[in-house]
C-alpha cells in the first residue's frame, strides 16, 4: 500500500514537472493581444503550471478530503478559517471608510469566536451579521488605484498589479501564517488550502464545461469579479444598448479608446481600471 | 494553493441554482416574482427527486428545458456575447450560433444544478416602474462561512413576458465573459470556425457526461 502511494506521488511529481516545462516552452511563444493582459505569454505559462499542479496534487487531495470527511466537519473547518479572516476584513472596511461594516465584522469575530466555539459555527450570519469580502487589493481599488496588468502567479493564481500589492499585505498580516510553532502553522496552512480547494471541486468541473478557452474565461471572470467586489457588489450598471455594440477591437487598442469612449462617469472607470477597456461606456 | 480563481468559478455554478421556470407563468407576472417562483419550484423538484440527487444529468437537463428555458431569450444572449461580430453573421449562422450556445449553457446549468446542496435563497424586492423594460432582478445565495453569492438576472420585457438575457453571478456577467472568449475564436477562425468549436465543445461535454455516468 505504502509503496503504491509513494509510486503514485512520484508519478504525479513527474507529471507536474513536465507540465511546468511544457508550459514555459509553449506559453512564452504567444503574444498578448489584450490591453489588460500585456504579459499573456508568461501568464499562460504560469496558468499551465498551476493547472498541472492542481491536476497532480490539489484536486486529488481535495477530492479525498471531501469524500472522507462528513459535511459538518468540512463546514466547521471552513468556518474556523473564515472567522480568522474577519479581523482583517474589518480593518479593510475601516480603511475604506465603512465603519459600520467594520463594527459588524468585529462583532462577528467576537460572537463566532466565543458562542461559535473558536469560529467553528457561524453564529454571526444567523443573527444578521453578514459576512463581508474585503482585502487590501480592494482597499487600494476603493482609494482609486486601477487594476494594472493582469498577472498569474505560480501557485497563487490570478491577480493584477494592484491586487498583488494588496496580497503582499494580506499574506504578511495573515494570522494563520504568523502563527507559531511552525509545524502547527504548516498544518493549518495545508488544511486551509485543502478546504478552499474542496469547496471549488464542483466549480472547476463546471468551468471545464463552460469555457472554450479556460485561460481567457478565468481571466475575464477574475477582472469582472474584482471590479464588482470593489463596489461591494453594486458596480455602475452597464446599459444594455451599450453592451455588445461596441467594437471588440477597442479592448485591444488602449490608445484609441480613451477619448472615443465618451465616458459619462470618468471616476467610475478610473476605479474600474482595466475593466474600462471592457466596458467603455457606463451609467449609474 | 491552486489557482485562486477557481473560487470565482464556484460562484459561477450557483447561478443555475436560482433556476427558472414558471409553471404557468402568465404574461403579467412581474420579473422578480417570476424569478422567485421559478427558483423555488425548480429547487423543490431537485430536493425531492432521488434520480437527480444520484447524479442523473439527463433528468436535470429535461427539468431545465421544461421549467427554465422558456424564460430565457437566447437570441439576445447570443447576440450580446458575439458583440460587434453579431451584425456580420448571416441568418443561418445566427441560428446555428444560438442553438450551440444554448446547448452549451444548458449543459453548464445542469452541471451546476446537480451540485445543489441546500443553500438558502434571499430574493430582493424589485422597485419596478411601469415604464421599465430592462431590469436586474437580484437573488442572493446564503452559505455558511462565506459572503452570500449574488445572482442578478438581467431581464427585458417582451411581448411574451419578461425574458432573461444575462446572468451575473458574483459580479461576473456570463455574456460579458463569453464575449472575449468568442471574439478571440472569431479572430482566429472566423464565424464558421467559432461554430465548429462550439459544436466540438458540446459533443465533448456530452461524451464526458456519459463516461461519468458509467
Amino acid at each position: 500500500m505504502a509503496n503504491a502511494a509513494t509510486g503514485g506521488f512520484i508519478a504525479r511529481a513527474r507529471l507536474l514537472l513536465a507540465a511546468l516545462v511544457f508550459a514555459l516552452a509553449s506559453g512564452c511563444a504567444t503574444n498578448g493581444t489584450d490591453a489588460r493582459d500585456p504579459i499573456e505569454g508568461f501568464n499562460r505559462a504560469m496558468y499551465g503550471f498551476n493547472e498541472g499542479f492542481d491536476e497532480a496534487i490539489g484536486k486529488p487531495v481535495a477530492t479525498a478530503y471531501r469524500d472522507v470527511l462528513p459535511s459538518f466537519v468540512r463546514t466547521g473547518v471552513r468556518n474556523f478559517f473564515a472567522n480568522i479572516d474577519d479581523l482583517f476584513i474589518g480593518v479593510n472596511n475601516l480603511l475604506q471608510g465603512k465603519p459600520i461594516d467594520a463594527v459588524s465584522d468585529i462583532a462577528r469575530l467576537a460572537v463566532n469566536t466565543t458562542i461559535g466555539i473558536l469560529g467553528l459555527i457561524d453564529v454571526g450570519s444567523h443573527i444578521g451579521l453578514e459576512k463581508h469580502n474585503e482585502d487590501f487589493g480592494q482597499t487600494f481599488g476603493r482609494w482609486g488605484a486601477s487594476d494594472g496588468p493582469y498577472i498569474v502567479w505560480p501557485m497563487f493564481g490570478s491577480s493584477t498589479v494592484r491586487d498583488s500589492m494588496g496580497s503582499v499585505l494580506d499574506v504578511s498580516l495573515d494570522p494563520v501564517r504568523n502563527h507559531r510553532p511552525v509545524n502547527v502553522r504548516n498544518v493549518m496552512l495545508l488544511t486551509r488550502a485543502t478546504s478552499k480547494r474542496a469547496d471549488l471541486l464542483d466549480a472547476s468541473r463546471v468551468l471545464e464545461e463552460a469555457a472554450l478557452d479556460k485561460y481567457v474565461f478565468q481571466r475575464d471572470a477574475y477582472l469582472q469579479r474584482r471590479r464588482s467586489l470593489i463596489y461591494d457588489g453594486n458596480p455602475p450598471r452597464e446599459e444594455r444598448s451599450l453592451r455588445g455594440e461596441r467594437e471588440p477591437q477597442a479592448e485591444f487598442a488602449p490608445a484609441e479608446r480613451s477619448e472615443a469612449a465618451n465616458d459619462p462617469v470618468p471616476t467610475a472607470t478610473a476605479i474600474a481600471g482595466a475593466d474600462d477597456a471592457e466596458q467603455p461606456a457606463q451609467t449609474r | 494553493m491552486l489557482n485562486s480563481l477557481l473560487r470565482l468559478a464556484r460562484h459561477f455554478l450557483l447561478f443555475a441554482l436560482a433556476g427558472w421556470a414558471g409553471a404557468a407563468a402568465a404574461q403579467e407576472v412581474l420579473p422578480d416574482v417570476l424569478v422567485k417562483n421559478v427558483t423555488l419550484e425548480v429547487i423543490d423538484i431537485i430536493r425531492k427527486d432521488k434520480d437527480i440527487q444520484a447524479g442523473d444529468q439527463k433528468k436535470v437537463i429535461d427539468l431545465i428545458e421544461l421549467k427554465v428555458l422558456p424564460h430565457f431569450n437566447f437570441t439576445s444572449m447570443t447576440g450580446l456575447a458575439l458583440g460587434a461580430n453579431w451584425p456580420k453573421t448571416t441568418v443561418e449562422q445566427k441560428k446555428q450560433l444560438t442553438q450551440e450556445f444554448r446547448t452549451l449553457l444548458v449543459r453548464t446549468y445542469a452541471s451546476a444544478l446537480s451540485a445543489y446542496r441546500d443553500q438558502k435563497f434571499d430574493f430582493l424586492p424589485l422597485r419596478l416602474k411601469p415604464t421599465d423594460t430592462d431590469v436586474n432582478v437580484q437573488v442572493r445565495v446564503v452559505q455558511s462561512g462565506a459572503q452570500p453569492v449574488s445572482i442578478d438576472y438581467s431581464m427585458e420585457k417582451t411581448a411574451a413576458g419578461w425574458k432573461v438575457y444575462d446572468v451575473i453571478v458574483a459580479g461576473v456577467s456570463l455574456v460579458a465573459n463569453y464575449r472575449t472568449d468568442f471574439a478571440n475564436q472569431v479572430r482566429e477562425a472566423g464565424i464558421d470556425g467559432l461554430i465548429k468549436i462550439l459544436v466540438a465543445k458540446n459533443s465533448s461535454n456530452a461524451s464526458s457526461a456519459r463516461v461519468e455516468k458509467k
